[in-house]
């Protein structure tokens, strides 16, 4: 339909069809089998929502010493660290004690703690008022190389 | 019930984070390129340090009371922000992220909730898992939540952090303490005005004539008005595109030759044109700023600006540096020593949804070209693709000579910890 005409252009506007409309096939039109396994389609494992429960509080630390082999922490792996959840007894920690990072066993009893290391060349190390100690956060998971 | 939840010292709290010494040590963040001081812990404040102090000057003072200096991490404080921001997400529905380090959360339908517990709750569970000490308010109002959040973070041992106003009393109380120019949305100006007119704190406000405030001020001061009588007037907002888009920064040294500047400037342009592309917008307006060292007293001066208008709207890194290129060079003068350059997008569309041209358009290949580059420079990290007029090797060349790690951003500096 010719809306406007002038000297040098000439106008169209289009037309409305009422009632004019086609199917969305979603699953799209193909000439072959469907798949068989479209029914069972299931999401990819992920590391990730394996490894980090929490993930505002997940936090990343890389080890560096021996005094934690027995417990599986080698020099240079990765830490998993959730600062959500409570320091208790038996859990293995990333602490600051005295102007450093490490990583230990807690063991917690009558009030008292110490920090365990899984080495039996190092020392057990008693927490006290004199330290300046705080607990990070709890070690979920080691991550290594091999 | 509205809640105002701030971060106290936001960026000295993130870097304590990771670095528990400077847990009451004094510290100053500097702005990008370790210009002036930007941010500053409590510690530092108490010794005096000024806001937006050039740091040069105030070298030998920090040395001397031992204030820590760091550049600004933004990595680091961006992620840190998030975190916080999506655990106050846990506590209600309705949120609103209002910057980097503060949030206003509305509680509809917690008519029966303990706030002073709920509060205590917000402020432990954020202290827990990122390690961010905050300050939270409440109160039937926004405006009442920032003035009760003040309280909260002014005197943190009465309140340990969590400030209710709840009952006409302590809304009164709150008023009373607070003076004028420390009401939110009070501008200095707006806080002259008022004094001269005898109006010196926040209850002398709410108590101006109804009628004049709407005549005297703007429908916003009049809704300010309104919120702090405690009746609720501002909303939550909903979270929304910026209306303007800036790239501004210092050089490291300064520049007398058009060249050093077309590539600084063509390298802003490019990063405002990534930053529409990623919020989805376009722009109608491109405005370049140029500068000389305003701090060199002894050199010749020099500051301009000019804006380029566009027949139509684009978020195209070719099209915004080319304009952007032309413009810096008509206000370009020779013989200036020039320090910082800026270009700044606005008249903003979204990307969807603007008033098509007829007789000019963009190139229609620039729309995937953008999106090839966008993806490819989010891939491979660093800006391995530019334009030709930009420097390959730089991008900001920041000076950042006191910048702590990435921590938790970038694998390599994560925090080591002895075993």
């Amino acid at each position: 339909m010719i809306a406007h005409k002038s000297g040098s252009l000439t106008f169209f506007t289009p037309e409305a069809v009422d009632g004019a409309s086609a199917h969305f096939f979603d699953a799209g039109v193909s000439a072959g089998f469907p798949s068989p396994a479209e029914d069972f389609k299931e999401q990819r494992l992920s590391l990730d929502e394996e490894l980090v429960k929490n993930k505002e509080a997940t936090f990343y630390a890389k080890v560096s010493g021996q005094s934690m082999i027995g417990a599986g922490l080698d020099d240079n792996d990765l830490l998993v660290i959730d600062r959500s959840l409570e320091p208790t007894n038996n859990k293995i920690a990333v602490c600051f004690l005295d102007g450093e990072f490490t990583v230990k066993r807690l063991r917690v009893s009558n009030g008292e703690v110490w920090l365990q290391p899984e080495n039996p060349d190092y020392p057990i190390i008693h927490i006290t008022e004199e330290n300046n100690f705080l607990i990070w956060g709890i070690v979920t998971n080691v991550i290594k190389k091999v | 019930m509205y809640a105002l939840v701030d971060c106290n010292n936001f960026y000295a709290s993130c870097e304590r984070v990771f670095n528990p010494n400077l847990q009451g040590k004094p510290i100053a963040i500097l702005s990008n390129n370790d210009g002036c001081v930007i941010s500053r812990s409590d510690e530092a404040k108490a010794l005096n340090l000024p806001m937006g102090a050039p740091i040069f000057k105030w070298e030998s003072f920090c040395k001397s009371n031992h204030i820590h200096v760091l550049s600004s991490n933004y990595p680091l404080y961006g992620d840190m922000s998030s975190r916080v921001m999506s655990i106050l997400k846990q506590f209600t529905p309705d949120a609103e992220v209002y910057s980097i380090d503060e949030s206003f959360l509305q509680f509809k339908g917690f008519e029966n909730f303990n706030f002073d517990d709920y509060g205590n709750q917000i402020r432990k569970r954020v202290l827990k898992w990122t390690g961010i000490p905050t300050s939270v308010g409440i109160a039937p109002t926004k405006a009442l939540s920032k003035v009760a959040n003040k309280i909260a973070r002014k005197f943190p041992k009465q309140t340990k952090g969590v400030y209710v106003i709840d009952s006409e009393e302590k809304r009164i109380k709150a008023l009373k303490w607070i003076k004028i120019e420390d009401v939110w949305g009070i501008g200095r100006r707006l806080a002259k005005r008022l004094k001269e007119k005898g109006c010196y704190t926040a209850f002398h406000f709410t108590q101006l004539p109804d009628e004049w405030v709407r005549k005297t001020f703007s429908i916003t001061e009049w809704k300010l008005q309104k919120d702090l009588q405690g009746i609720p007037t501002l909303q939550l907002d909903e979270v929304k595109d910026k209306q303007a888009i800036a790239t501004t920064r210092s050089f490291e040294y300064t520049f007398s030759d058009i060249d050093n500047i077309k590539e600084r400037v063509s390298t802003f342009a490019s990063s405002c044109a990534e930053k529409l592309r990623k919020q989805g917008s376009s722009c109608y307006v491109i405005i370049v700023t140029l500068s000389s060292d305003r701090h060199k007293k002894d050199l010749e001066q020099h500051r301009a600006s000019t804006s380029v208008n566009l027949s139509y709207p684009t978020n195209s890194s070719l099209i915004i540096s080319n304009c952007a290129v032309s413009a810096v060079m008509s206000i370009f003068k020779t013989g200036i020593k020039y320090k910082r350059a800026g270009v700044i997008v606005t008249g903003l569309v979204p990307v969807d949804n603007f008033q098509l041209n007829i007789f000019e358009h963009e190139n229609p290949k620039h729309q995937p070209l953008m999106q090839a580059i966008d993806s490819m420079n989010s891939k491979y990290k660093n800006y391995k693709i530019k334009i030709g007029n930009q420097d390959l090797k730089r991008t900001w060349k920041m000076r950042q000579e006191r910048l702590s790690p990435r921590y938790t951003t970038n694998i390599n500096d994560i925090i080591k910890v002895k075993c």
